[in-house]
């Protein structure tokens, strides 16, 4: 089914009519309707990875939420400092649900905050001398930590703390790796940087420092995928099931010896492309390990994927690989003709972070579903590069949409579900539009692999066909009932 | 539906499978983890009373603190006014987390801006910025009234609000008379009570002296300007409930200075509306006329309590949350003495039901010992609660605790109110430490019951105690906020919430011998 391209033009010339003038030529930038030009050419005319408008309820974020809420936090045996005032460690608590084993405060320090905590005299006299305390006593505190990164926080970088100073000279007391990061939510537009800026930091001062005892010709990484909800080890098991053997986890349920023994892989499995493509980039170039893409939602996606990654290898590999789709199939087959059928014409709209608004599209589409709008908080050129292509002609495409537009397109679209944050799921509560909460699955989960597909059609079904919406009566219809009394 | 029932494991029972348990042995052969017996020592050990001296006697570190910054109590206060959007000036992600923390704890939408400022601002200064975003956020999202605050990026570089709002008028980004009502809200000083004080201080100075409105305290009461009635940092919804029936009670007009509970307890009605309630912003000048101010958060509204004594000349009453029996007792007084209105007879009749409650189920509470964690006003009313049905307070934390009103400090009063009771000779009050501090009390004296937000899950669960969830965050369960802890009713639901706590770990640890059905 197409959509109507000139009706979808229109649609997003009224949203954007209610902004002044000057917003208004900057939004129309950061929207597309997908045409055959457009999937061939990539990103003919939308814009992305600028600046957010001033004043207009941008779903994003900022680098340290990029760096401490994704990328590093979910390194379970390193303590990760909230470095500057309280508020960033308390808000990134817990917050993302990277499901990891082992003892909380003990071995795994993925749910602490852990935080310098500055008060005025650290703003106006640094923080630097109280850092170097702060990093004793966590080694006090948390005698099993393996390492500590030191996240910085807006202050620090605006009062010129020299972090790293500080961290190079206590990873030398007390021999054990001390990552700074510069990672102050000023820096860059979105949280998109802050991957960057940690990606960075675990390529200068984590990669390469160990090796594996013995190597093989199967060994792969898991790179970007943070085990929200357990989606890693849901997507591991595939891995292994097939005869791989998965080296290496980032960062969900990772440690820092597997980010230290990653670059002896033979390939890397990305999943999480926007936040982790530097260090896929990198290790190509360094340690000659080539990259793939792969994707795990959705039946169909996850068998293309499996097969892809499988022809990277020998035929016990595919042989193995089609035994084990053969083996799971009917499970996926049993979920799609329960599901699908109540399922099947659902419009959706989506709005995620910087790669499931396409990669999940499989997913909705394998349960019959249409996606009629998607957008990024915070993708670059290159994810979109990526979308047009996916989706059909006629969807609307948008980046760093804000909360207002969201609103208008879901109701000018007349959506059967809305996909995006918790900062906008309860609006779409009020509007009575079934919703899911895409960045942590709604605290349900994993969503990878055939375990987590079997979930997500649950969830979806609970979602869009909830007798519940049925009981939201409309304002003017309640005016009317009443009325007739 | 049954019929075509397929087996969906959630994630507990799926990763327990014995494949994912076999894939989790397996993955350690490139973790380096530690050894199973260096854990165990370890967790040991973090379990000793060595552990505990050397937890206390750290300097820098902060581990698990139960407090929040600034601005965002600054966001809960502007959406306490009709129509009022609240702009944070900084960097957006500060707001985005803003939002998301809100909303995680009243699971409603909490519509906020910012000035989205990055690195060239932080250079330049964030003046541009604040233009651009006041004109695109009343074109947007047409509020009435913006509540301007400010993240630590814009204190760090010192940013002039005051002048940039007037440069905005002058460039014509707002016009002369839209309310701009600002404050100043650095994140590495206080916590987000502090920041709720300077924005409801900032929204009433200002709504205040652009009109033109002169004090005369008590010539209001003809036109609806009794009371004037201040929540504060108000987590729970219901308490506004409840306060607003025992002012109708009374029968006295009363004005709630900074309600928030439209918007966080807003309906679904097919449509959102960004706005819900408030204190509507013609009254707030008119509130300079009552008769007095009742604050029911003391600590929390210092600096807005000084401006209404100092500036209005109105009597005021100042009270910390008020919980229990006692508590609510004063509340009543309080509103009795402030209006000169008697005490109503229902309220009376309430207060016999509640006490008939207590009387049923105190067996069950008397002598349990409690750990409490919260903001100072929580802390005030929940130990006076405590205190009044025989439960001993042992362990309490106050991450923000360091506060003080009228020249009396939070951690005196707290003192003097255990040393008040038998019950509270047992209590120890740790102001300023955090959970990682509570996790060495808990297990080191253990307690029966922990009372506290969601943060305090994991040092509860580590000892071993049930916890009671009471206060903010509550992040982990649904609807708490809804139901009113203070007055009787609230008294009522905080007893079902404790005594029921009780008797379910009663019933958790039965020993196989005890089928006990009635109680």
């Amino acid at each position: 089914m197409g959509l109507n391209i000139e009706e979808n033009k229109k649609i997003v010339e009224e949203v954007l009519e209610a902004y002044p003038k000057k917003a208004k030529k900057d939004r129309e930038k950061h929207f597309q309707i997908n045409t055959e030009e457009a999937q061939s050419c990539g990103t003919c005319a939308l814009k992305s990875n600028i600046k957010s408008r001033p004043g207009v309820m941008t779903p994003r974020g900022c680098s340290f939420a990029g760096s401490k809420g994704v990328v590093w936090g979910p390194i379970k045996d390193m303590v990760h400092i909230s470095h500057g005032p309280i508020g960033c460690g308390q808000y990134s608590w817990g917050t993302r649900r990277n499901y990891a084993n082992g003892t909380l405060g003990i071995d795994n320090f993925t749910a602490m905050q852990i935080t310098s905590d500055f008060q005025e005299t650290d703003i106006v006299f640094g923080g630097d001398k109280k850092l170097e305390v702060i990093i004793r006593e966590i080694t006090e505190m948390f005698p099993l930590a393996k390492g500590i990164s030191v996240q910085s926080e807006c202050p620090v970088g605006l009062i010129g703390d020299d972090i790293e100073a500080v961290s190079k000279k206590m990873a030398k007391e007390l021999d054990m790796p001390i990552v700074p990061v510069r990672c102050e939510g000023f820096r860059g537009v979105s949280q998109s940087l802050g991957h960057h800026i940690a990606n960075d930091a675990i390529r200068d001062f984590v990669l390469g420092k160990a090796e594996l005892a013995e190597t093989g010709p199967y060994d792969v990484n898991i790179i970007g995928d943070y085990n929200i909800g357990g989606d890693a080890w849901a997507s591991r098991i595939l891995l292994e099931e097939m005869g791989l053997r998965v080296i290496a986890q980032w960062s969900g349920d990772g440690t820092l010896n597997e980010l230290e023994i990653a670059h002896k892989a033979k390939l890397n499995l990305i999943h999480c492309h926007r936040s982790m493509n530097y260090m896929v980039d990198h290790m190509e170039k360094a340690y000659d390990i080539p990259w793939m893409e792969y994707n795990f939602f959705g039946p169909s996606k996850t068998y293309e994927s499996l097969r892809a990654i499988a022809a990277r290898f020998d035929a016990t590999i595919q042989e193995n690989c089609e035994k084990m789709i053969a083996k799971h199939k009917p499970a996926m087959d049993a979920i799609i003709n329960k599901y699908k059928p109540r399922l099947e014409n659902k419009k959706v709209l989506l709005m995620i972070g910087g790669l499931r608004s396409r990669h999940t599209i499989g997913a909705y589409e394998d349960l019959g579903m249409d996606i009629v709008a998607s957008g990024y908080e915070f993708a670059h050129k290159d994810d979109y590069e990526r979308t047009f292509p996916m989706m059909k002609e006629g969807t609307i495409i948008m980046d760093d949409p804000t909360a207002y537009e969201l609103e208008e397109l879901a109701q000018k679209l007349n959506v059967d579900l809305v996909g995006s944050g918790v900062k906008e799921k309860y609006v779409y509560h009020k509007m009575g539009v079934p919703f899911r909460q895409m960045h942590s699955w709604d605290y349900s989960g994993p969503y990878h692999g055939f375990d987590g597909f079997k979930i997500f059609a649950k969830d979806m079904d609970m979602t869009v066909n909830s007798p519940v919406w049925n009981l939201i009566r409309k304002k003017e219809k309640a005016q009317k009932e009443g009325a007739g009394v | 539906m049954s019929r075509d029932r397929l087996e969906i494991p959630d994630y507990n029972s799926l990763f327990s499978e014995e494949r994912y348990v076999q894939q989790r042995a397996n993955k350690k052969q490139f973790e380096a983890p530690c050894s199973e017996q260096d854990t165990a020592e370890a967790l040991a050990y973090s379990k000793s009373a060595e552990y505990m001296q050397k937890n206390f006697d750290r300097k820098a570190v902060v581990i698990n603190p139960h407090k929040a910054c600034q601005p965002l109590g600054s966001v809960m206060a502007a959406l306490g006014f009709e129509k009022t959007l609240p702009f944070v000036h900084g960097s957006q992600g500060c707001n985005s987390y803003f939002r998301s923390h809100l909303s995680r704890h009243f699971k409603e939408p909490t519509p906020a801006v910012s000035s989205s400022m990055t690195e060239d601002a932080a250079v330049f200064g964030g003046m541009n910025n604040l233009i651009d975003g006041l004109e695109n956020s009343i074109a947007l999202y047409k509020p009435e009234m913006i509540a301007l605050c400010t993240t630590c990026m814009a204190e760090v570089i010192g940013d002039d609000l005051s002048s940039f709002i007037g440069n905005a008028r002058i460039k014509g980004a707002i016009t002369e008379d839209f309310p701009v009502a600002f404050c100043n809200t650095p994140s590495f000083v206080g916590s987000h009570i502090t920041g709720y004080d300077s924005m409801l201080k900032g929204i009433l100075s200002y709504l205040y002296e652009r009109s033109g409105v002169q004090a005369n305290p008590g010539s209001g009461e003809e036109a609806g300007e009794k009371l004037n009635v201040m929540l504060g940092f108000e987590p729970y919804t219901g308490n506004f409930a409840e306060i607003r029936k025992i002012l109708e009670a009374f029968d006295t007009k009363y004005t709630l200075l900074g309600d928030h509970s439209g918007n966080y307890d807003s309906p679904a009605t097919g449509e959102y509306e960004y706005y819900y309630g408030g204190t509507k912003l013609a009254d707030v000048p008119l509130a300079a006329n009552a008769l007095g101010t009742l604050s029911l958060q003391k600590y929390t509204l210092k600096k807005t309590q000084d401006f209404i004594s100092g500036t209005w000349n109105q009597q005021l009453t100042a009270l910390s949350t008020p919980l229990g029996i006692t508590g609510t007792d004063k509340l009543l007084d309080a509103v009795s003495e402030l209006t000169g209105l008697p005490v109503p007879a229902s309220l009376m009749e309430e207060r016999g039901r509640v006490v008939d409650a207590l009387t049923d189920s105190h067996p069950y509470l008397h002598g349990k010992r409690v750990a409490l964690v919260g903001d100072p006003d929580l802390l005030i009313g929940l130990i006076g609660f405590c205190l009044e049905i025989g439960m001993e307070p042992v362990h309490i934390v106050c991450s923000n605790g360091d506060v003080d009103f009228n020249e009396v400090k939070f951690k005196d009063e707290a003192e003097a109110l255990l040393a008040s009771s038998p019950y509270g000779s047992e209590a120890a009050l740790y102001i300023g430490n955090d959970l990682w501090h509570m996790r060495s009390l808990l297990i080191n004296d253990p307690v029966d019951l922990a009372i506290g937000s969601s943060h305090l899950k994991f040092a509860a669960k580590d000892a071993g105690v049930p916890l009671v969830r009471v206060g903010f965050p509550i992040l982990d369960r649904h609807h708490m906020h809804r139901y009113p802890i203070i007055g009787y009713q609230g008294t009522l639901n905080l007893l079902s919430l404790l005594v029921n706590t009780v008797l379910d770990e009663l019933d958790r640890n039965n020993s196989g011998f005890n089928y006990d059905l009635v109680r």
